[in-house]
């Protein structure tokens, strides 16, 4: 459904993103990751045509992103970041609208509309003045914008940011719903959502791909294994410089908790301390009040892939 | 046609949704009317050979909200799909950006002859009450209200490029309302600076807008205003379009 080859964009020196390649299959439902300035944003406006890219090439469904643009924009459902509405028009207007705009062909406007506005929850505002609605509701309308012609690829920068837990629970069903049938591409920074909804996640990073592969398998081939936690009394022992000497410990850091010590240790690939552990804190006497080792998140993976340095 | 009449629609209610439109429209016609009545009062008290349509529209009282009227008119309607980021939804939706220069232009003129629309009544009023006629003949309304809607257009799109170029509304009126404020008043620089050369006069004059006036409201019609300003439109409304198309241009 989309096919990314060798694209690159540079804002005024600045690469923001960097000979990119990735394909997202019909039906799939990608997660698109990445820290803030990543280039996700780019990428999603180069896909949908809103922004050139310097080099390389985009296809939706084979249309050629910027050769040719129309084609490919009739095919995809877009909500730009933060949700850019006319505040001045009501919801059913709006949806109306834009279901014009997009070239649903005037018999079927009704029907598409109200569609829609079944499907995102929106029939007790569909009267009501765009400007005059929450975060959620806006959140919404926007969704339902992107559906109304019913398109076969959905671009979805951030569908969730601003949301109360409620609702982003509502836009993720939405959205997993939507799976299936359509392809969906979406980018977030919040990671359970991804685990939730996502058949594959895409983790950019500096505008290079960090990696791609369903979530599972990113967790089970990420270098970080996890962390470690230990809550000991420890009296005057240099605790810290002890549990750093451990092999596989990739660093500590010491919180103090009333007469405990805290230890959160982050671990190498695929090591497992807790031995060692605990014989040094056998060996030391230290009152162990806690040892937990906690298995990798997407978090941790998202961290390793993103941080900066590496 | 279908996405311009979409688009069309979708801007005119634009205008008719914001108070700007009614502010704009409610001081137009209060001007336009104090101005018809102030001539009025002039041509009854003084001997003037000027018919009524020659002397309102000659006067700085037409020109001075007439210049106005355009930043106030044009000045949201780019910068405000920027400043709100609808940009990226209407150009990202599957229209083609010349459409959406042509339907915002078209709106803006629609809006334009809306606003002059009643000070046809005036006339009429006038012609109905005093059983005098407002101009020489006929062809002096068709005339003034041709070169109206002409300078119209070259404003608008004066305006709108202005707009193109800032999501800031008040840069763009303050932008628009500079250069019609020139296009108007440069003309007089031979009068003022006292040239006397009768080429370097005849060229200012060609592009003077209150000199077109003059003309027009005694029911001459001249084709070169008509070939200026439906060319400046042209050029400043592809000049729009390039504007428009700034984020596209290869970095």
């Amino acid at each position: 459904m989309i096919k990314v080859e060798n694209l690159t964009k540079r804002y005024a020196g600045v690469t923001a993103i960097n000979n990119l390649n990735f394909e997202v299959e019909k039906g799939e439902i990608v997660g698109f990751l990445g820290p803030n300035g990543a280039g996700k944003s780019t990428t999603m406006r180069i896909l949908t045509s809103y922004l050139p890219a310097s080099s390389g090439r985009a296809t939706i469904a084979g249309f050629d992103v910027f050769e040719q643009s129309v084609e490919a924009r009739k095919r995809l459902g877009y909500l730009p970041e933060n949700t850019p509405l006319y505040m001045d028009m009501r919801v059913n207007e709006y949806l109306r609208y834009r279901a014009n705009l997009k070239g649903v062909p005037g018999r079927k406007l009704k029907q598409s509309v109200g569609d829609v506005l079944e499907l995102c929850s929106l029939r007790d505002v569909e009267h009501k003045l765009i400007g005059a609605l929450s975060k959620g509701y806006r959140q919404r309308v926007g969704l339902a914008d992107a559906l109304v012609h019913d398109p076969d690829l959905l671009i979805l920068d951030e569908p969730t940011i601003g949301l109360d837990p409620n609702q982003i629970r509502q836009v993720r069903e939405l959205i997993k719903n939507l799976g299936g049938k359509r392809t969906v591409l979406i980018s977030t920074h919040i990671l359970p959502e991804v685990e939730i909804m996502c058949s594959r996640v895409i983790v950019i990073h500096k505008g290079k791909i960090r990696a791609s592969d369903t979530a599972e398998n990113l967790l089970k081939n990420q270098r970080t294994a996890g962390s470690m936690r230990l809550e000991a009394k420890v009296g005057s022992d240099n605790a810290v410089a002890d549990l750093q000497r451990i092999p596989g410990v990739k660093d500590v850091t010491e919180e103090q908790d009333g007469d405990y010590s805290v230890f959160q240790l982050r671990l190498e690939a695929n090591a497992d301390p807790s031995e060692e552990v605990m014989r040094l804190a056998s060996n030391r006497n230290w009152a162990v009040r806690e040892i937990t080792r906690r298995r990798p998140t997407l978090e941790d993976v998202f961290v390793e892939l993103t941080h900066s340095d590496s | 046609m279908k996405i311009f009449f979409t688009l069309f629609s979708r801007e005119l209610k634009a205008f008719f949704y914001s108070p700007i439109a009614y502010v704009v429209l409610f001081y137009f016609l209060l001007l336009a009317g104090v101005n018809f009545w102030f001539q009025i009062q002039i041509v009854n008290g003084y001997p003037v050979e000027l018919t009524m349509v020659e002397v309102i529209f000659r006067d700085v009282q037409f020109w001075f909200p007439f210049i106005l009227s355009f930043p106030l008119i044009t000045m949201r309607v780019y910068s405000e799909e920027y400043r709100m980021g609808t940009l990226e939804t209407l150009t990202t939706a599957p229209v083609k950006d010349f459409q959406i220069i042509l339907a915002k232009f078209c709106a803006v003129i629609f809006f334009y002859c809306v606003l002059w629309a009643p000070s046809f009544l005036s006339f009429a009023t006038f012609q109905y009450f005093t059983g005098h006629t407002a101009a020489n003949a006929a062809g002096a309304y068709y005339a003034t209200f041709l070169l109206l809607f002409l300078m119209g257009l070259f404003f608008c799109s004066v305006g709108l490029l202005a707009s193109a170029l800032t999501q800031d509304q008040i840069i763009a009126a303050t932008i628009s309302f500079s250069i019609i404020l020139l296009c108007v008043f440069i003309p007089f620089l031979p009068m003022v600076m006292n040239i006397t050369s009768p080429a370097i006069r005849d060229i200012f004059a060609y592009f003077s807008p209150t000199q077109h006036m003059e003309d027009f409201s005694k029911g001459i019609i001249d084709s070169r205003p008509i070939v200026w300003y439906v060319s400046m439109t042209a050029l400043m409304t592809f000049l729009t379009l390039q504007v428009f198309q700034f984020r596209k241009w290869k970095a």
